[in-house]
């Protein structure tokens, strides 16, 4: 009984190392081609034939690093510009467009494609920033509420403060969803800076709902979608009635639900590209921006991604033509005022319907 | 004459080599990280400053974060304790299936518990729907979402199930011949309870409630999905300032007010814990500490609880499991027949890429990434656990303190710590766009705490008796653990790693940032389903989510097979 005493199990502890050795040792491969990293929101999607094309095209395997919504994709590349994890980032928006601005994240590229974007989109004169995309927020009705009610549907922001609409719309959180801190702005560019609050509390005082995310919004409270909840007015996108027809369990003819695109009432997000700062890939970055602006890419976006391509020579799917409608006359807001009053904005608004 | 193992001198020498590599694990994947956020919060802080008026920012939710946790924990104690009683004591039909259906709640996504509350409880929910048309009424009775009520709700389905495998382990393995002695002593069965079964279950009682309480108090999903916008915990305003308005100070003070209070609860309950030490009993063998259902008021009890079970924590999965093959009429407004028929289209598309996207996820393929990942979490959590609760067994002063420090990263902002990865790990060889165990290790630090948690205090009811009579009639060390230690603790090691399997199957927060696109697991698939509008899409998230319960409920029934079987 000289042997010593042992009690613990240190088999199972070699046991796990070796697991662990093992699984390690099986995902590295040899030999890889090149890789560029492209970090982006968690909405972003691409037919894979397109990427796969890119990569043969350019010897290169193509990452993506997807990193939470738009705003927490684009503060963790700014938090890790240091030692940047990716050579492109796409998807910061023009609400959040001049924080990447100001944190340098992006280095300038003229892009040849950039000709047929129209100058409208084309928000940072020095290029850092290149525009992909655009949607427009606007609020999606329910249609069979409306006709079994026979009521309605409201035309402006004003008429959502009417009582007969009390209690029938559901909006995000501006601080911590996109589309709710768009629909925010839509209502600052309407009422004024001075005004807002005031619309707000009159929404308040009207019951309007309030849940953090699109997500619940959608899913949860909206009497459109297949949640099957309360509210029959939502904020979301002009594109969202084309989702429904799309994913539509059954063949549908016609979209169960619409948005509301009177003038004022929505509010344009536009979506850029950038090459990260300090990227030892320039070259391919470059080429990845430039498929991004082509038109194979930019007419492969509506169907993966719901949103309207920049690229004037990109023609729309036949769904979109159908079922979407983008606004004639969204809510015009400054990016440099935004950014420099978001945060401000976002907290009376917190203080007027929260508190 | 043989010698006695020298205990004393093992226990001085030991214990750092016990705590090594739980001690290398911690300081690489939990201090290395949060403490480089601190730095750069620290940085911005002296170069934009604090002012005071930070100070309401952080009393607001730190107020509300305990007043819910509280409430929370109690509730789910209140819930679990005789559900406990009821697994920990008798066998009847169902019982282990129902063992595992209590369990699952654990594994679902926030956005997917959300949703199937909503089919249950929402205004258009199938219970407000009966009442309406029972009782003729015309808006729906029940308004739960978006309140207190519901995140307490949703706390009690998420955590009941901690109470029951931690306190219920522990109540099989009591000796009931110590009830029967009371008994015969003549103590009332409320007597009994109270003077001598729950004395011996404290240990237990007190780890599960740490563990609940720590679980609601660092809450995020539950409160932002179900609570709404008007409620804000300390995890959530961090979510808020760190990711949304990149105002790293104040997200860096609130994490170390989190952390702190963290570190408080640890150290009151090491007090609690060395006022009532745990009491060494003899151990009974497997099933002797339980019996069939006998007089008509423990089968009352049992159906009570079964009842109070299945309502609280089965009917939500039923309601999902039912909405992934059910199908909606197209047209919807305010009607009241809900469903036409079953479909099983939602499953029938999951296989199908119809937008020829990059991102498509085979179900096949994330269910197996989820299962390796939860199995690498096993494999890594349960040892360096093992290690852990062997060391705390030592019950020296470093011990303590080290208690303390294991279960800081249950304490601790996932967003914060989230952050410090995407800033120290960026390089060969731990660098989070490549390296595949950098998942399993962040799921493994949450793991660590309930492994050490269940095992702990399984260990310190062994006499030390039995071992050392194992070595006076001979063992060798290895047999002594073998046929000492592992029989006792074999239970709990099962409950240990099903803990560490769930906890890596359903979590998702440390997904979004170090998931890598070419290797989805089911909650990812889910969330991408749940991003983008359309009746198909919600259906397959549906489906997604039955899925994810089906392969989490295979594996914990195969863990439980397993050990039946090994005795």
């Amino acid at each position: 009984m000289n042997r010593k005493h042992l009690r613990f199990p240190y088999w199972l502890f070699g046991l796990a190392l070796l697991l662990v050795a093992l699984s390690a040792c099986a995902s590295a491969a040899p030999e890889e081609p090149p890789r560029l990293t492209v970090m982006t929101h968690d909405s972003f999607s691409v037919s894979e034939a397109l990427v796969t094309e890119f990569e043969a095209a350019h010897g290169v395997k193509v990452e993506f690093l997807l990193s939470g919504d738009t705003g927490s994709a684009l503060n963790r590349a700014i938090l890790s510009k240091e030692t940047p994890l990716a050579d492109v980032f796409y998807g910061v928006d023009n609400t959040f467009l001049s924080r990447a601005l100001e944190a340098d994240l992006f280095e300038s590229y003229l892009s040849p494609l950039l000709a047929s974007i129209p100058p409208a989109f084309r928000l940072d004169e020095q290029n850092r920033a290149l525009p992909v995309d655009y949607g427009d927020v606007c609020i999606n009705y329910d249609k069979a509420y409306f006709e079994e009610h026979a009521l309605a549907v409201p035309q402006s922001l004003e008429d959502l403060t009417r009582p007969e609409y009390r209690g029938l719309l559901v909006v995000q959180n501006p601080a911590t969803s996109s589309p709710g801190l768009a629909f925010l702005l839509a209502t600052v560019a309407e009422y004024g800076e001075d005004g807002f609050a005031d619309y707000w509390r009159r929404l308040r005082e009207n019951e309007v709902v309030v849940v953090s995310d699109w997500e619940a919004a959608y899913y949860t409270n909206f009497s459109g979608s297949s949640g099957r909840g309360k509210q029959p007015l939502v904020v979301s996108y002009s594109s969202s009635p084309a989702a429904e027809v799309i994913f539509a369990p059954a063949p549908l003819e016609e979209a169960p639900t619409a948005s509301i695109t009177a003038p004022g009432t929505c509010f344009r997000q536009i979506e850029f590209v950038g090459i990260l700062r300090g990227t030892q890939k320039r070259e391919l970055a470059e080429k990845f921006v430039d498929f991004m602006l082509d038109v194979s890419f930019q007419e492969d976006m509506p169907l993966q991604m719901f949103v309207y391509p920049v690229n004037s020579e990109a023609s729309l799917p036949d769904e979109f033509i159908r079922y979407a409608t983008t606004a004639d006359q969204p809510a015009q807001l400054d990016a440099a005022r935004i950014a420099e009053k978001r945060e401000a904005w976002i907290e009376i608004w917190d203080e007027v319907v929260l508190r | 004459m043989t010698k006695l193992p020298p205990t004393t001198r093992t226990a001085r020498l030991k214990p750092l080599g016990l705590w090594a590599a739980p001690l290398i694990f911690l300081g690489l994947f939990f201090f290395y990280p949060l403490g480089a956020i601190f730095r750069l919060a620290i940085d911005a802080a002296l170069e934009e400053g604090l002012t005071t008026a930070v100070l309401l920012r952080v009393w607001r939710p730190l107020g509300f974060t305990l007043w819910q946790a509280f409430l929370s924990t109690l509730l789910t104690v209140v819930v679990g304790l005789p559900a406990a009683y009821v697994f920990g004591r008798f066998e009847f039909i169902g019982k282990g299936v129902l063992r595992v259906l209590t369990t699952l709640p654990f594994i679902l996504p926030t956005v997917v518990v959300a949703a199937g509350f909503n089919a249950l409880l929402g205004g258009r929910g199938w219970v407000n729907l009966l009442l309406m048309n029972l009782l003729d009424l015309n808006t729906p009775p029940i308004q739960w979402m978006q309140s207190l009520q519901a995140i307490l709700l949703a706390h009690v389905f998420y955590n009941t199930t901690i109470v029951i495998r931690v306190v219920g382990a522990a109540w099989a393995q009591l000796d009931p011949r110590l009830e029967h002695a009371g008994r015969s002593l003549g103590a009332s069965a409320l007597r009994n309870l109270w003077e001598i079964t729950l004395p011996l279950l404290l240990p237990s009682l007190l780890s599960a409630t740490l563990l609940v309480f720590l679980f609601d108090f660092t809450s995020f999903g539950v409160i932002l999905l179900l609570g709404g916008p008007r409620f804000a915990t300390l995890e959530v305003e961090i979510y808020i300032q760190a990711l949304q308005r990149l105002n790293l100070p104040l997200a860096g003070l609130l994490s170390a007010v989190q952390l702190a209070c963290t570190l408080l609860m640890m150290l009151a309950y090491s007090r609690v814990t060395a006022r009532h030490p745990a009491v060494s009993l003899s151990p009974r063998l497997h099933g002797e500490g339980t019996h069939p259902l006998r007089h008509w008021r423990e089968g009352l009890l049992a159906a009570v609880v079964v009842t109070m079970l299945l309502v609280l924590l089965v009917s939500p999965l039923a309601a999902l499991g039912l909405r992934s093959v059910t199908r909606l009429e197209a047209g919807r407004g305010e009607r009241a027949e809900v469903q036409s028929g079953l479909t099983l289209a939602y499953y029938r598309e999951l296989f199908i890429n119809r937008r020829q996207s990059l991102f498509y996820v085979p179900p096949l393929l994330a269910g197996r990434n989820s299962l390796v990942y939860a199995a690498a979490t096993v494999a890594i959590s349960l040892p360096l656990g093992f290690l852990a609760a062997y060391g705390l067994a030592r019950r020296t002063a470093f011990s303590h303190r080290m208690e303390a420090l294991l279960m800081l990263p249950l304490g601790a902002s996932a967003v914060t710590l989230g952050l410090g990865y995407l800033v120290v790990f960026n390089r060969p060889p731990l660098d989070v766009r490549t390296f595949p165990l950098l998942l399993p290790a962040a799921h493994s630090l949450v793991a660590l705490p309930f492994v050490v948690r269940t095992l702990h205090p399984v260990l310190l009811s062994i006499p030390g008796g039995l071992r050392q009579a194992a070595a006076v009639l001979g063992a060798s060390p290895f047999q002594v653990w073998r046929h000492v230690d592992l029989p006792i603790i074999s239970r709990a090691a099962v409950v240990a790693a099903i803990f560490s399997f769930t906890i890596s199957m359903g979590e998702f927060g440390a997904t979004t940032f170090l998931s890598r696109p070419e290797a989805p697991t089911l909650p990812v698939a889910i969330f991408r389903f749940l991003s983008q509008p359309g009746g198909l899409n919600y259906g397959q998230a549906m489906a997604m989510a039955t899925l994810l319960m089906g392969v989490c409920a295979a594996g914990i029934l195969l863990m439980e097979r397993f050990t039946q079987n090994g005795h």
